[in-house]
């Protein structure tokens, strides 16, 4: 249960991991035998259209979900068959979330938002607010602390909700379409902001993504349709290829 | 942590005081209605048990005839001297002794009149029933020896008859016989029973006896025991004497009672804290009401804030740190009505117990007691909505619109 760095220069591997909801004719394989691996100071996007299984696997990346068969390693560690409270202590210790809805709580400042993760990690007071400060600099919004989320433009919510993943030094960040939101320039600003964290921090990113011109930021493509990865790819090679999700292909 | 967790519900109580306040107000009314209930209902028996006690402490009264006890009632022959004479050679534990004979008279000074009640006796009979002298004397021995026509006045006639000036020295007239006032009692007030107990002429027993009535039988013997401990002994003793001096055989019932003051406090004291009892009880049940707002407001607030668990627990909260959390909050709730109810309570029992001329007993551990209870309310009704937020999923509660 202690996943560690120097093992394993895999952050997350999945293999032949599938998910399957509901029975008999009702069954949905939202994965199909899946098999990847993000390295550590990767930044790997996750593309597909809906309904493809790139939400699930997303959900099974940041421990949210589990797997119906087949392995998830978590810095070479089989967290698949852990229960509910085992997980919850991975997303506390390991992983730091993103979302499209920024997803802060209301009514609550910027910084106590940010202080939250180390609430639960039991920081003491005096720390948390240090971190969380710094963390809040780290996105540039120091001069915003004491802002609720309502005073905030969606970009610099969204920057919040990057510092609050951050605040905990994750070895793994997820971004659940964390530009969704947003307009296309404020767009830019986060992306270079996740970017320049990936780069100089050297912090591990999973993005998932439906926007195709985001695949630019990234290092790696995860394609998925119905339940597979449809291909592996560099954000050049994909760029190349006209709309992928509409070609017909085999797997 | 705790302390975080307790901010944090506090901050969440503040952010909507008015609902907060409306959820509270069940256990507040409650806890008010308990504290208020049970604080009258002590003042009330204390104040019964103080009046019962202005009878006299540790009294005892002899009285011939069965008392209640008896069906039909048939004259039973008064004491005589020579019984108060027994009780004193051979009761003991007994502290003072008070022979009675007395009778209703019209009493009379200058215009006015009263109706009263004149009871012959000795002086013991002002310690035994707890009277003290306001101001002048009591009878001499030789007053007492030679059956002088002197009288001690209680409070209600005195006033009737003199109102604001002075009785001491006056001649006044009882029944047919004329009366030099000795001396005036101080007030006891009216009695348990609401009897007016200032409403009394004290003479010597032989001036009574022999001047008033033309009798020598006693009505009534008043006792006091040396402590409250020993007045069931003191009493036990008397029924064996009375029993043995009246020639009554075994098995046959007593021709006289023993009347115990205490054994009236406590029947007293027992009926109303009965009824302490009851409305403790139907302020419990206002509690619970309380309890249920609290729950039905909190599964409320968890759908709300649904998004909110789904936020907490992405982040690495555990199932039980939601529990937690929501839990304090409703026991926060619960406690801060319980404060609230506690302070409206004494506020109200206080005007209550004022208005009522009721002695105001502050009792901490009916305070402590309902704060507990409210607490224990929260906990109680707390518990299925945490429960509820704790189990959320946190896919579909971060999904939640």
């Amino acid at each position: 249960m202690t996943p560690d760095a120097e093992t394993s220069t895999n952050v997350v591997e999945f293999v032949q991991l599938s998910k399957i909801y509901g029975k008999g004719d009702a069954e949905v394989r939202a994965l199909d035998q899946v098999s990847f691996a993000i390295g550590t100071g990767e930044f790997v996007g996750i593309m597909g259209a809906s309904g493809s299984g790139k939400s699930t696997a997303m959900n099974i990346i940041g421990c949210l979900d589990a797997p119906t068969s087949g392995h998830y390693l978590f810095h070479g560690v089989d967290v698949g068959g852990l229960d509910r409270d085992q997980h919850a202590l991975l997303r506390r210790h390991y992983i730091g979330f993103v979302f499209q809805g920024f997803n802060l709580l209301a009514k609550t400042s910027a910084l106590e938002n940010v202080e939250l993760p180390l609430v639960y990690r039991k920081v003491p007071a005096k720390e948390r607010r240090q971190r969380a400060l710094a963390a809040l600099d780290s996105v540039g919004l120091s001069n915003r602390a004491s802002h609720v989320p309502s005073e905030l433009s969606g970009g610099q919510q969204q920057r919040v909700a990057i510092a609050r993943a951050l605040v905990t030094s994750p070895s793994l960040l997820l971004a659940d379409e964390p530009t969704g939101n947003l307009d296309s320039r404020t767009k830019v600003e986060i992306m270079r902001l996740l970017v320049e964290l990936n780069e100089r921090r050297g912090i591990t990113i999973a993005m998932v993504t439906h926007e195709p011109e985001m695949a630019e930021y990234v290092q790696r493509v995860l394609l998925f349709r119905d339940g597979h990865i449809l291909r592996e790819a560099s954000p050049d090679a994909l760029r190349s290829s006209t709309a992928p999700e509409s070609r017909p292909t085999a797997p | 942590m705790i302390l975080a967790t307790l901010w944090m519900a506090v901050r969440e109580i503040l952010r909507n005081k008015l609902r907060s306040f409306l959820t509270m107000l069940g256990i507040v009314i409650g806890v008010s209605a308990v504290i208020a209930l049970v604080n009258i209902g002590e003042g009330a028996t204390a104040k019964v048990k103080s009046d019962i006690g202005k009878l006299g402490d540790n009294l005892l009264i002899v009285s011939p005839g069965a008392g209640r006890r008896s069906a039909t009632y048939t004259p039973a022959p008064l004491f005589t001297v020579d019984d108060v004479a027994a009780v004193r050679r051979e009761i003991t534990g007994v502290e003072h002794i008070a022979p009675t004979a007395g009778a209703q008279q019209l009493v009379v000074w200058g215009n006015k009149n009263h109706q009263s009640g004149v009871t012959g006796t000795t002086n013991d009979y002002l310690a035994a029933r707890g009277y003290q002298l306001a101001r002048g004397r009591e009878f001499l021995p030789t007053e007492q020896a030679s059956g002088r026509a002197v009288c001690i006045l209680g409070t209600t006639i005195k006033n009737e008859l003199f109102g604001a000036s002075d009785s001491l020295g006056s001649s006044i007239r009882v029944g047919k016989l004329s009366c030099l006032v000795i001396g005036e009692l101080q007030s006891k007030g009216q009695s348990g029973m609401g009897q007016d107990q200032d409403d009394l002429v004290l003479m010597p027993l032989r001036t009574v006896q022999r001047r008033l009535i033309g009798d020598p039988g006693i009505n009534a013997i008043f006792l006091s025991a040396k402590s409250a401990q020993i007045t069931s002994a003191v009493e036990r003793q008397l029924q064996a004497l009375f029993r043995q001096r009246r020639r009554i055989p075994p098995g046959a019932e007593d021709d006289f009672s023993v009347r115990d003051m205490q054994e009236i406090a406590q029947a007293m004291s027992s009926a109303t804290g009965t009824l302490t009892a009851l409305l403790g009880a139907i302020a419990a049940v206002s509690l619970l009401v309380g309890g249920i707002g609290i729950m039905n407001i909190m599964l409320v607030n968890v759908t709300e804030r649904t998004r909110e668990i789904g936020i907490r627990l992405a982040i690495g909260a555990l199932a039980r740190d939601v529990l937690f959390q929501f839990l304090v909050e409703a026991v926060v709730l619960s406690t801060l009505g319980g404060l609230i109810g506690i302070a409206a309570g004494l506020g109200m029992s206080w005007s209550a117990t004022r208005a009522l001329d009721l002695p105001f007993l502050l009792q901490p551990e009916i305070l402590l007691l309902a704060f507990g209870f409210s607490a224990f309310v929260g906990v109680l009704f707390g518990f299925l909505p945490a429960r509820k937020a704790a189990r959320l999923n946190p896919i579909e509660a971060l999904r939640y619109e």
